[in-house]
């Protein structure tokens, strides 16, 4: 990497748009940006992390929004998110942020999700994390992980 | 363990993925039938025992790197699952043997919990 590449500069970048109800597709983002991850030669507890969060965030918006678009950015210095959709949005973000809160239905339930783990596991697995909501328009998620000297792209 | 011993321990059958069962190792094991729990509390390379044979098991065990998924209970996997665990290179097995007895044979074979929390 350039020395004067600036932290703020977005080297790579990849949108994915994710439908209400589309199960079947839940965690193709997260596949798609673990492979750019891997090509990139960002390590593996870095990848599983930005993976986690990824699959979360996708099962998200499948179950609770209308739809949403997913934006990866590679950055000099890190891998950021950017989650946007349209949808109920969050009335309560801090409830919404309690380990156990769900509103998940019994279908969200038979496919093993809806314990309330989602945006607490998305926070935990990540750097930064910031949440935004209105009611009847949407949420928008951004969190980022942060990549140390050795890790960054295309060095390692 | 290897996962070819685990296999043959727990009478599985090898759904798919025979190829990936030479060389790996299991050190390790997370049951759960919530993926949100094997998000949120799986630890790297463990084995995932479940009686969730969805689409989303897969997805779970993908991003949480496990080294493959065990269903017991004699839960089949459809053929959608499959070819996503083809993709993902994920191997699957099968066995009739309960949650319990299955976590249990491989608790007293000496494997331990695959959970950070």
């Amino acid at each position: 990497m350039k020395a004067e590449v600036k932290g703020s500069e977005i080297l790579y970048v990849e949108r994915f748009r994710i439908l209400h109800g589309d199960y079947e597709h839940g965690g193709d983002a997260a596949a798609a940006i673990k492979a750019v991850l891997k090509e990139l030669g960002i390590h593996p507890d870095l990848i599983r992390r930005l993976s986690i969060a990824n699959f979360e965030a996708e099962m998200n918006v499948i179950m609770y929004a209308e739809e949403g678009e997913m934006e990866f950015q590679v950055l000099a210095d890190a891998v950021r998110v950017v989650l946007t959709d349209r949808g109920q949005g969050i009335p309560d973000i801090e409830l919404a942020m309690t380990p156990g809160y769900s509103t998940a239905t019994p279908a969200m339930r038979e496919r093993g999700f809806g314990a309330g783990l989602g945006l607490p596991n998305i926070k935990k697995n990540v750097d930064l994390f910031e949440i935004e909501s209105t009611v009847g328009v949407g949420t928008t998620l951004r969190y980022s992980i942060f990549l140390s000297e050795r890790q960054r792209a295309g060095e390692a | 363990m290897h996962l070819r011993e685990l296999t043959n321990l727990l009478d599985c059958e090898v759904v798919w993925g025979h190829d990936l069962l030479e060389g790996k190792e299991v050190k390790a094991c997370f049951a759960a039938d919530l993926m949100s729990d094997v998000l949120a509390f799986s630890e790297p390379g463990a084995l995932l025992i479940t009686g969730l044979a969805s689409l989303q098991s897969v997805h779970a065990a993908d991003v949480a790197d496990l080294t493959g998924i065990l269903y017991v209970g004699g839960k089949r996997p459809a053929e959608q699952v499959l070819e996503l665990a083809r993709q993902r290179k994920i191997p699957l097995l099968t066995t009739r043997q309960s949650m319990f007895d299955v976590c249990a044979t491989l608790r007293d074979a000496g494997l331990k919990a695959g959970c950070k929390e």
